[in-house]
């Protein structure tokens, strides 16, 4: 009886508890905010020097200089195109295969959710050893998706290793890895819609493009904009499946930034350099968020208006 | 009865008793071969510790940084001889070479001090040397306190001492009065052509004696073999493309990659014979080489060898040496030819890759670190790796010179002592030393690429490398 009755009590908080407890409990988050903020701001800094490991003689602040430098660069315009054209189809393509597997899976039934879970196997695949994996699939002369184009007429196909194909190859390698978290992320935004829209549209005979470009899109689109946005800050820092395949060749064809930052820094030992394509492609990556982020919000307000 | 058989094992090391004579003796004794090399490896011990003290750092322990290679096998097949002779222990780390290098890097330029020891190739040190990451090892090569007598420097091949050393100075040279010893040559390859003898018996030719011939075999192995390629070479993005049979073919016509004058560099690609070699080599790989080559590394070159996927390669002879054992499909089928690419010239001139040991200038324990850099390049595990394992190439001209190794590799690797031999003398590296290296010859590979898919022609495509290096040498003031 005793014990409980000094459960129950109050426990008294001293005055600086009271005021310091708010600050003790965001304590882990502004530990996080200082990890992400001093690499954040060691590589501002390394970008505004003139600095190679190799030639500790040079080393010395240019302010501006590296990025002044990038303009009249034509690999870093190259740089820039690739990432940029690489970021689009990826997105592009895997969000169209993606909305056509998951309409296809749509109804849930046995069957549909087997084929949804193993659809998502690639989704599981290390990206570089996948890369590794197309390249024996791709190998002109053993491997299995070179046979199949012999079975249609196409030989001597080069995949990876002619520019003309490269993007291509490089491209169906990040569809197979990555279509299935656009479509199993479009699969869960379909299974929770609204019934009553498509009951209605049934009652009334609507065709069914109507249905989708008119109905099912536009209440999908917080699910495609998350997908888009997920995958194309993803796509436009690609490096593993492009350097496990041609290490940004052949020539210079597929020198996203990702490869290029990294072969600056560790095979040219150039910090300067390497630092300031990553903030270019943070920059890049902030802005692109940003806008999607806003599109977000304001499908956000408008269902909350409708509502 | 134990006495005995060491007083033997050491009157041979002495060179007191010959080989047949200590047979002779053993067989009478009734000793297996694992104990006589075992007996054998203690009396090589006892000998090195004779006259030095190698005790001076026992109970120190070092830490090595290693690349996943035969080399790194068998030294730490033979560590325990290391361990018992010093009293130190030794551990490491080991790291396939895919992402060897990166460790290294980030290893040094963080300065750790970890690591004591590493494995490098020679053209690191260019980036390792002036960065400051590694010590000269001249000071303990010098020094009598701290190197044993037997250490034999000079026994080390000529080119290779040179090789990694350097002053420095961009477009230095490599060997100078002045230059620093970045590391300490451990094993080496130089790149000649090692072929399948079945394959070039089946369409009747020899192995060519130019890059002319060359040109011509490959194409006709590809023709008449219809199934495998002619000729295997690199075709990655990447500097590895250029050093093997590339600039082995290349220096062998006279052409440099830089003009050094007055201390600057100046791009030497796109001369009129640059421009000549190029047009060959890009019509042998469009023609006879794999068809995915611009994603070829060393490991496609050596495998499609030893799998009977390619009919020839122009690359390191270590590989052909490796793909002729084991399980390869290939294995013993494979043969070994010395090659000038220039019909004009007196003998090849490989430029070569040396897999050496350096030390890690952020280390804390500099001079036991000398003591294990000492062993693991002396002669006596020259010896063993050369003839217990597959320690190819040694770097020791007296290693060359042993009887075993001889006759070991000259009856399992038939012509592989001829190529070498035939070429040693001209090999050394003949890139420029100078601190853009992997910058400037990535540029050179990619460049490449572009030749070979018709991207860009070869004339044009070279002049426009020769600008572009050149902007890049004024921009880090170099040229």
């Amino acid at each position: 009886m005793t014990a409980a009755a000094h459960t129950h009590q109050p426990v008294k908080q001293s005055r600086f508890m009271r005021r310091a407890l708010p600050y003790i409990l965001s304590l882990p988050a502004l530990l996080m905010c200082i990890g992400i903020l001093i690499p954040f701001f060691t590589a501002v800094y390394y970008s505004l020097l003139r600095y190679r490991m190799n030639l500790p003689a040079m080393k010395g602040f240019i302010w501006f200089d590296n990025y002044l430098n990038f303009f009249t660069d034509p690999k870093f315009w190259n740089t820039v195109y690739i990432s940029l054209v690489y970021a689009a189809l990826t997105v592009g393509l895997e969000l169209a295969l993606g909305l056509g597997i998951a309409l296809l899976l749509q109804r849930p039934s046995r069957f549909n959710n087997v084929v949804s879970i193993l659809l998502l196997l690639p989704l599981m695949t290390a990206p570089a050893l996948a890369a590794l994996m197309w390249k024996l699939m791709t190998h002109p002369d053993f491997g299995i998706l070179s046979y199949l184009l012999t079975l249609v007429g196409i030989t001597d196909f080069k995949w990876a290793s002619d520019p003309k194909t490269a993007l291509l190859t490089v491209l169906l390698v990040d569809m197979w890895v990555y279509t299935p978290f656009i479509m199993i992320l479009l699969l869960a935004g379909l299974r929770s819609l609204p019934k009553a829209p498509f009951e209605a549209a049934a009652l009334d005979g609507v065709p069914r493009s109507f249905v989708f470009f008119r109905i099912t899109l536009p209440m999908l689109m917080p699910y495609i904009i998350t997908a888009t946005l997920f995958r194309l800050l993803d796509s436009i820092q690609q490096f593993d499946i492009i350097y496990a395949m041609t290490q940004g060749g052949p020539g210079d064809k597929l020198l996203v930034f990702q490869v290029q930052a990294y072969l600056d820094f560790f095979q040219s030992t150039n910090v300067g350099r390497s630092a300031a394509l990553m903030i270019i492609l943070w920059a890049i990556t902030y802005a692109l968020s940003n806008v999607f982020i806003k599109q977000w919000l304001k499908l956000r307000e408008r269902a909350h208006g409708a509502a | 009865m134990y006495d005995k058989e060491k007083g033997l094992f050491d009157a041979f090391v002495a060179k007191k008793l010959s080989r047949r004579e200590l047979l002779k003796t053993t067989g009478k004794m009734g000793l297996s071969a694992s104990t006589a090399g075992m007996l054998l490896t203690q009396a090589q011990t006892r000998a090195m510790a004779a006259d030095f003290d190698w005790m001076k750092h026992k109970g120190k322990s070092l830490k090595l940084l290693l690349n996943k290679h035969p080399y790194a096998d068998a030294m730490i097949a033979n560590i325990q001889t290391f361990k018992d002779m010093t009293g130190m222990e030794i551990s490491w780390d080991i790291f396939p070479e895919d992402v060897y290098f990166d460790k290294v890097t980030a290893a040094l330029s963080s300065g750790s001090s970890e690591y004591d020891a590493f494995m490098t190739g020679a053209y690191m040190t260019w980036t390792y040397g002036p960065a400051g990451w590694i010590d000269d090892l001249n000071d303990f090569i010098k020094d009598p306190a701290q190197t044993n007598p037997n250490y034999n420097w000079d026994d080390v091949l000529p080119g290779l001492r040179a090789s990694t050393s350097w002053n420095g100075v961009p477009g230095g040279e490599l060997g100078s009065s002045d230059a620093k010893q970045w590391c300490i040559p451990w094993g080496y390859e130089l790149n000649n052509i090692s072929y399948n003898k079945t394959m070039f018996d089946k369409v009747g030719v020899q192995p060519p004696n130019n890059l002319g011939e060359m040109v011509e075999i490959s194409a006709k192995l590809t023709k008449d073999l219809g199934g495998p390629y002619g000729i295997g070479v690199r075709g990655s993005r990447s500097w590895a493309t250029i050093h093997p049979g590339f600039l082995s073919g290349y220096a062998n016509f006279g052409e440099k990659d830089f003009n050094v004058a007055d201390g600057k560099l100046k791009a030497a690609m796109n001369t009129a014979g640059s421009k000549s070699f190029h047009k060959d080599w890009v019509k042998m790989i469009q023609d006879s080489g794999p068809k995915n080559w611009s994603t070829y590394t060393w490991y496609q070159v050596g495998t499609d060898l030893g799998a009977g996927a390619s009919a020839m390669i122009f690359d390191a002879d270590i590989l052909g040496y490796f793909m002729n054992g084991g399980d390869n499909k290939e294995a013993g089928h494979l043969g070994y030819a010395p090659f000038a690419a220039n019909p004009a010239a007196s003998a090849p001139t490989p430029n070569v890759w040396i897999w050496s040991l350096a030390m890690n200038a952020a280390g804390s324990q500099k001079d036991a670190t000398w003591y294990f850099l000492q062993w693991a390049t002396s002669v006596e595990h020259d010896l063993f790796g050369a003839r217990k394992m597959d320690f190819v190439n040694p770097v020791r001209a007296s290693v060359w010179k042993d009887e075993e190794f001889r006759n070991r590799i000259d009856k399992s690797y038939p012509g592989y002592l001829h190529q070498h031999d035939v070429s040693a003398p001209g090999a050394k590296i003949y890139f420029t030393a100078q601190p853009l290296f992997f910058d400037l010859t990535t540029l050179w590979a990619e460049t490449l690429q572009k030749m070979v898919a018709n991207e860009v022609p070869v004339d044009e495509g070279l002049d426009a490398m020769a600008t572009e290096i050149d902007n890049k040498l004024v921009e880090a003031g170099l040229g």
